[in-house]
């Protein structure tokens, strides 16, 4: 099951640049949150806070505190142990080129210390099926290569890699911006089915996508979290001026 | 300018011909029994290669087992450990090492590295690994050891120093899809660094061992030059390279000549496909596309 995110007074830099600026919101389990802002108003940033991905940068900075499921995962523990909880899948599919679609969708257990051949065929199976690419790829799992995959493939192949290590939290950073309109369908109809088992978060600059799969809603703006509600409010009564000209398309 | 290259074919050409032409007598003689043939006896005229063939294998063998290990352990420490600062120096350094004239190489084995191992290493491993039959006495100091020890050193930064630029050439989507998945920093360089970027190594490491093959008067200074072929490792040898220098000046019969020249053709071929193959390895990764396969 997933669980609910506390964010609390998160401040983040790249070098000298104060890309995010106190932000506080509570994202609940087991729902889509989507993030929407134009280029640089730090809602990537933000989401790689939330696995500790973002201080793998040399120059990047964070202070405040994250709780997961209770848990500060900025003082409780590892950032190793965080990114194993956490699931991310990045803009650009970034499957593994060298190994095949299964020994991909097994690399996270592998990490994990699981050699039992049983249990990887099954999470393997159930996790190419949660990320509805199981009846594209059954019949070569181990015969073709990750990169041999189109990309929308690739991108439901790197959801399947995150998911099959049973994550709590599933981040997405504009998973669908790459890919096609037919496979940013079978992107968007997946988080539907997924969100019953996992939080998502969902970063994307398509405000439509946002409409169409998430419960709530955050509009990031210079760094700082404008406004955070419940998507049908978000788009259609906006308490703040500057996400009303956002998502009527004044800016951005 | 086109002149200008076809002239270095041309220069290929001419040498393959003239290697083939003085070599006339001696293939002639001996044909293919030249390469098996372990007697090299100037005096009765009987001129066989093998020793000089299992000299250049071992030894370059020997430099691999050395340099590989520790010339991979560079580029990753030098990619992904090594504070900013430190690393220009570093691989600064490092690549200095190739520009060190092979004599200077051979000068100071003889005077610094030949006792050092007589003295202090070979006793070592004539005590742990006797019982292999590869480090027995006599020990001199000289011989095959020796000459794949100053190998190592002479290989190390070309190894190194290509690793480094294919596994910079891994795109950092890949180390952060390893990342994400919970892996701790050597998983990630094993995973999403080695292990994308294992053809452009071992492309390295056959470059190496084309240097290793070729390398003449380094080898020739330590190796102890004896045309047997001897199990143990501390034995004085000699290889394809380090026959041609030590011996063509006192050639004075043709076929004393000859054979020596046959010697220099089969390495010039055996070198040039190596090389070959080493680019077209190195060149696939670090062209942008991440190998699919193998």
């Amino acid at each position: 099951m997933g669980v609910g995110i506390e964010v609390n007074k998160l401040n983040a830099w790249y070098g000298a640049n104060h890309t995010l600026q106190d932000i506080t919101l509570h994202i609940p389990a087991n729902e889509a949150t989507a993030l929407i802002g134009p280029s640089g108003c730090g809602k990537s940033t933000f989401v790689r806070c939330l696995n500790r991905m973002h201080e793998t940068n040399p120059i990047a900075k964070v202070t405040g505190d994250v709780k997961v499921g209770g848990m500060d995962i900025y003082s409780d523990i590892s950032a190793v142990e965080v990114r194993r909880r956490i699931g991310m899948v990045f803009q650009r599919p970034n499957p593994f080129p060298t190994m095949s679609i299964y020994d991909n969708v097994a690399s996270g257990l592998r990490l994990n210390g699981y050699r039992n051949r049983r249990v990887l065929d099954e999470v393997v199976e159930r996790s190419l099926t949660h990320a509805a690419l199981w009846d594209e790829v059954k019949h070569d799992l181990k015969k073709k290569s990750g990169a041999s995959l189109s990309g929308g493939q690739q991108q439901r192949l790197c959801i399947a890699r995150a998911l099959a290590v049973d994550p709590e939290v599933l981040l997405m950073d504009e998973p669908a911006s790459a890919l096609d309109p037919v496979s940013t369908a079978k992107i968007e109809d997946l988080i539907f089915q997924l969100k019953v088992q996992y939080t998502i978060v969902i970063v994307t600059h398509n405000m439509q996508q946002a409409a169409r799969v998430a419960e709530r809603t955050g509009f990031f703006l210079n760094g700082k979290l404008i406004e955070f509600d419940s998507t049908h409010k978000i788009f259609t009564n906006p308490s703040d001026k500057r996400t009303e000209d956002y998502i009527t398309g004044r800016f951005g | 300018m086109i002149l200008c290259a076809i002239s270095i074919f041309a220069i290929v050409a001419l040498i393959a011909t003239e290697l083939v032409t003085h070599s006339e007598i001696s293939l002639h003689k001996f044909g293919w029994k030249f390469f098996v043939g372990s007697a090299w006896n100037p005096v009765t005229n009987k001129f066989g290669a093998l020793p000089f063939i299992y000299g250049t294998i071992v030894s370059s063998l020997v430099a691999l087992a050395l340099a590989v290990p520790l010339a991979v352990g560079v580029a990753v420490f030098l990619t992904e450990m090594c504070p900013r600062a430190l690393r220009g120096m570093l691989s600064f350094v490092t690549e200095l090492l190739a520009a060190i004239p092979s004599v200077v190489y051979g000068l100071w084995a003889i005077f610094v590295l030949v006792p050092l191992l007589r003295n202090y290493v070979d006793p070592v491993f004539i005590k742990l690994l006797g019982w292999t039959g590869l480090f027995t006495r006599p020990d001199f100091g000289i011989g095959m050891f020796a000459a794949g020890v100053i190998l190592a050193i002479m290989i190390l930064p070309i190894i190194s120093s290509l690793t480094r630029e294919v596994m910079s050439a891994v795109p950092h989507t890949q180390r952060e899809a390893v990342l994400a998945l919970g892996a701790t920093r050597w998983e990630m360089i094993r995973m999403g660094v080695l292990r994308n970027a294992r053809i452009g190594i071992v492309g390295s490491i056959i470059l190496g061992l084309g240097r290793a093959l070729g390398e003449t008067m380094a080898v020739a200074m330590v190796i102890g030059s004896s045309p047997t072929i001897s199990k143990s490792l501390l034995a004085p040898a000699a290889t394809m390279a380090s026959v041609i220098a030590n011996e063509f000046a006192e050639a004075a019969d043709d076929t004393y000549r000859s054979a020596l020249i046959e010697i220099g053709l089969a390495l010039f071929l055996v070198t040039i496909v190596v090389n070959i193959l080493a680019r077209l390895l190195v060149w696939a990764v670090t062209r942008g596309a991440p190998a699919r396969t193998a």
